[in-house]
């Protein structure tokens, strides 16, 4: 029955036509999308779609180090933080500058690109799990030094975090402000909406750019066997650091995204917690998969909003909250996560090269079961 | 200097703890090449479980305290054995064959899991451990300590050597070393791996299950949320040591509570005021990182030559 | 078959430093491991255009010295010269941007990739596109990918699997993931190419098709070393050898010279036959 529906599915693909109606679609459903959810679901809902979108950029980032280059790295969300602080801290009355949002978001993808690297360097040599101890340390290193930073210079503001952060403004247009375009309102959650939708298409494409191509081959080839690319002349070295560094420039980005729109930011937001949240997007949506990974954005942003309507069953039910649904979130993703790894560990929708391999075919070629020292050169 | 021998008894201390959580991760990744995150989950299951037996069983007054210790700490170690063994059977013996970074997730959720139960259970705040010891202080040489403090150290050692006992003069103990070498091979020479693998997590947790009692006798609390710091601070002594090595574990055990407690103690003088002791718990990261880079067999670990 | 004018298109007029015609040179190199002495001052020179066998009983050093050449290991003493590059120091991605391409005894291919895939990693050596080349995909870059691809099949159809090249490699043939093996190796326009028993596991008719292979391939120009332990491959295909025992080199020549010197026969049988 599937095999039915693929073939199907792969020729409208390759119908030229049919795929430009498509975009064409999908253009007008996202040009009015805040608009309907606001009509439908209410204004509250816009703000989740922008926060879902901030969340799709760094997924989609963690995505090329984990999906692409299979490097676990834990600690992803100190590239966001870099970025929100890097903002916050040029665009607030902290330090009195009040910098424009073009200059520094370049910068902030540049800066959590250079920590990228740095972060990346000392793990190279790592076997995965050790990868992945190592980076969730480095996580909390930089979590620990941004709440303990305000003494004896005051840097970060500590545990109280940066507040009064300049919304973002473009070319005098304040995006923090409400505005009136063709006798339409435009709160300022839409006025978002469309930045971050435009840079959130903008990292889709350079996504999928990226994994069509000569470097995008040479992170799935470390993947695969890390020995052999190198004999295959891969600096695997440089090519592990260009996916730190790419990685981290889109979380730099969306930080900085984050802190003009919140205008608050704190060390609480850059817990281990969240890092382990953009992974379970990338997990349960497919790794590897551009679409699979917007899914599993969008469906773990959202989710904490079904969960409200939990607490309503309760009330319903029980004539009472039990148990506020809030603190069930994380426990049903710790759930979802086990349950996905055990019956579909190639996530919902998973890239064709995840569903081989995952796949149950027996092969002939015998993987070596890599030791613990493989890789330690 | 003055507060050296006080930080190197508080090391000690600490490091002892360290050591008994340590052994549950290398024992387990000596076997399955799977670092347990759930593991440091599991000693705060067993500080609070024990905690709880104690609130139970105290205030009637009817219970001898040392009977209701006795309790407590075997029902912890109960509950951690039986909690340990349906970890692996639910979540890790599924993926056995799978590959590492699957297994490691799901090791995640797991953790995630066990953390968040403990929170709807007994709550966001800190749970107080109940006055049931007379703490007795013993001054000498300038520093001081505790007979809470001798006790876990001793009880500590006592358990470690109880341990290499079992590991090296007992045929489950020669049967635990031949699956880390090759369970494979193991498995043809008559050996049962899953039995094996079972042995190993019960006795890891039982071991996580004390010291989560003994972190949260020392310290007069324990929180959903303690396991967390305590498992990676242990994982890191574990490679320190050397990862799969029990002798190593109880050894970067003990070194990484002294380090951090010398740490704790200096890192004001030595940074001119910069960085103060709340930054302690960056310690065991960077001797985690430092010793991944620059020896990552660790101190007592094989150097494993490399391969074609 | 197709016939592809030349499956490596790196150049030989490098050849200065070394005696004439010799592409590669190990001199004098030793290699200990903690102990165990697993090279001891082994020396010796691969000609161009010849193909170059390094034999000798097991445990004699023959992937030791092999991962000496490819730069997995650091010898303690000697060194290894591809033409006028010295390659021991160099880190392994170097070496084969200096033009030395290797196989594995175990097959190291790119399992969930198509064979196109596999031999279009090889060509990463060669090409240049970054990142800014990735995401604006100007015309440089398409053409380069482009010749990327064209190649990659060329290598195929050479080898004798462009039918395949859309197959993932784990379920190919043995024999067929072998040859990919070869095809990605010579993606990297080798001067010299390196293989790691690549008859290994073969049954005779499929050692017969290798035999074909490597000798189109040094009919087109391609100097080759490799482990062998198939005799009947050595000794039908390779013009000189060297025999390596306990770490040492114990003779060189040809098949025919070397499998009659008694130093040999004693390596390999453990003793004069009476």
């Amino acid at each position: 029955m599937t095999t039915v529906w693929r073939r199907r599915w792969h020729q409208l693909k390759n119908d030229r036509r049919a795929a430009l109606a498509a975009f064409m679609v999908m253009g007008i459903v996202l040009a009015l999308l805040p608009f309907v959810t606001g009509e439908l679901l209410g204004r509250s809902w816009v703000r989740i779609i922008d926060f879902a979108l901030l969340y799709i950029m760094l997924a989609l980032g963690l995505n090329i180090v984990v999906g692409y280059a299979g490097l676990l790295d834990l600690g992803y969300i100190a590239f966001y933080a870099v970025g929100a602080y890097l903002y916050a801290l040029l665009a607030s009355p902290h330090f009195g500058l009040h910098w424009p949002v073009w200059a520094i978001l370049p910068m902030g993808a540049m800066v959590a690109a250079g920590f990228g690297v740095l972060l990346g360097a000392p793990t190279l040599k790592l076997r995965g799990d050790y990868l992945a101890i190592v980076t969730l340390g480095f996580g909390e290193i930089v979590r620990i030094f941004l709440t303990n930073l305000n003494a004896p210079v005051n840097i970060t503001n500590g545990p109280q975090g940066v507040s009064l952060i300049d919304p973002i403004s473009i070319g005098g247009f304040s995006l923090g402000e409400t505005h009136s375009l063709l006798g339409v309102t435009l709160p300022s959650t839409y006025t978002y909406y469309y930045l971050f939708l435009v840079l959130t298409l903008a990292i889709v494409f350079i996504s999928i750019r990226l994994q069509d191509s000569r470097i995008g081959r040479a992170w799935v080839a470390i993947r695969e066997d890390e020995v052999a690319a190198a004999a295959m002349g891969i600096n695997t070295r440089n090519v592990k650091l260009l996916a730190f560094a790419m990685g981290a420039s889109f979380a730099g980005v969306s930080g900085g995204l984050f802190a003009g729109f919140q205008g608050f930011i704190s060390p609480e937001s850059f817990t281990l917690f969240e890092s382990v949240i953009v992974l379970c997007m990338i997990v349960l949506g497919g790794m590897g998969n551009i679409a699979g990974v917007v899914l599993g954005a969008l469906l773990i942003t959202v989710f904490p909003e079904a969960l409200r309507y939990l607490g309503e069953l309760q009330q319903l039910l029980f004539g009472r909250v039990l148990v506020d649904p809030n603190d069930l979130r994380l426990l049903v993703f710790g759930l979802a996560l086990v349950v996905v790894m055990i019956f579909r560990p190639a996530g919902l929708l998973p890239s064709v090269r995840r569903r081989r391999e995952f796949s149950a075919d027996e092969s002939v070629l015998t993987q070596e079961q890599a030791s613990l020292y493989d890789a330690r050169r | 200097m003055d507060i050296f021998l006080q930080q190197i008894v508080n090391g000690l201390v600490l490091g002892s703890i360290y050591a008994l959580i340590a052994l549950g991760y290398t024992m387990v990744y000596g076997i399955l090449e799977l670092i347990n995150f759930a593991h440091g989950e599991v000693t705060m299951v067993g500080g609070m479980v024990c905690i709880a037996i104690l609130q139970v069983l105290l205030p009637a007054g009817s219970v001898p305290v040392v009977v209701a210790i006795a309790l407590g700490v075997g029902g912890a170690m109960l509950v951690c054995m039986l909690l340990g063994l349906a970890i692996e059977r639910v979540a890790y013996r599924p993926l056995r064959r799978a590959p590492r970074l699957t297994a490691l997730i799901t090791a995640i959720g797991v953790s995630i899991v066990l953390q968040n139960s403990a929170m709807l259970i007994w709550g966001k705040q800190y749970v107080s451990f109940p006055e049931v010891i007379e703490i007795q202080r013993y001054e000498f040489g300038g520093a001081h300590i505790t007979n809470l403090q001798i006790t876990i150290v001793l009880l500590a050692l006592l358990l470690m050597i109880a341990l290499l006992m079992l590991v090296y003069r007992t045929r489950l103990g020669r049967a635990m070393r031949a699956t880390a070498q090759s369970p494979d091979l193991a498995a043809l020479m008559g050996v049962n791996p899953n039995s094996v693998i079972a042995a190993t997590f019960i006795i890891g947790a039982a071991l996580a299950a004390v010291a989560g009692i003994m972190v949260s006798a020392y310290y007069g609390l324990a929180h959903y949320y303690m396991g967390f710091l305590l498992g990676l601070k242990a994982f890191s002594a574990a490679v320190l040591g050397g990862i799969g090595n029990v002798a190593g574990a109880m050894l970067g055990g003990i070194l990484l509570g002294i380090v951090e407690s010398l740490g704790a103690g200096y890192i004001g003088p030595l940074t001119g005021g910069f960085l103060g002791s709340n930054y302690q718990d960056v310690f065991a990261f960077f001797v985690l990182i430092l010793v991944l880079v620059f020896r990552p067999s660790g101190l007592l670990g094989e150097r494993v030559g490399e391969r074609a | 078959m197709t016939h592809v004018a030349n499956p490596s298109s790196a150049h030989r007029d490098a050849a200065g430093g070394l005696p004439a015609g010799a592409v590669l040179a190990v001199e004098n190199v030793s290699k200990h491991f903690g102990g165990l002495a697993a090279l001891d001052q082994v020396s010796f020179q691969v000609h161009a255009g010849e193909i170059f066998g390094l034999i000798g009983p097991n445990g004699a050093g023959k992937t030791t010295l092999f991962n000496v050449i490819t730069a997995l290991y650091v010898p303690n003493s000697g060194r290894v010269r591809l033409n006028t590059q010295t390659l021991s120091g160099c880190k392994p991605h170097a070496v084969v941007q200096h033009g030395l391409a290797r196989t594995f005894q175990n097959i190291r291919l790119f399992a969930n990739m198509t064979a196109l895939e596999n031999v279009m990693v090889g060509r990463h050596v060669r090409t240049t596109a970054g990142v800014l080349g990735a995401i604006l995909r100007n015309r440089a870059t398409r053409t380069e990918e482009l010749a990327t691809t064209r190649r990659a099949q060329e290598l195929l159809d050479y080898v004798g699997i462009g039918r395949h090249a859309q197959q993932l490699a784990r379920n190919m043939a043995y024999g067929d993931q072998r040859r990919l093996e070869i095809a990605r190796a010579l993606a990297t326009d080798p001067v010299l190419l390196a293989l790691d028993e690549p008859a290994a596991g073969m049954n005779p008719s499929e050692t017969e098709s290798l035999m074909t292979l490597l000798t189109r391939l040094r009919a087109d120009g391609v100097t080759i070393l490799l482990i062998e332990h198939d005799m009947r491959l050595v000794m039908g295909l390779c013009d000189r050898v060297v025999v390596l025992d306990y770490g040492k080199k114990i003779a060189q020549g040809t098949p025919a010279v070397v499998r009659g010197d008694a130093r040999v026969i004693e390596a390999y049988l453990g003793g004069v036959l009476t």
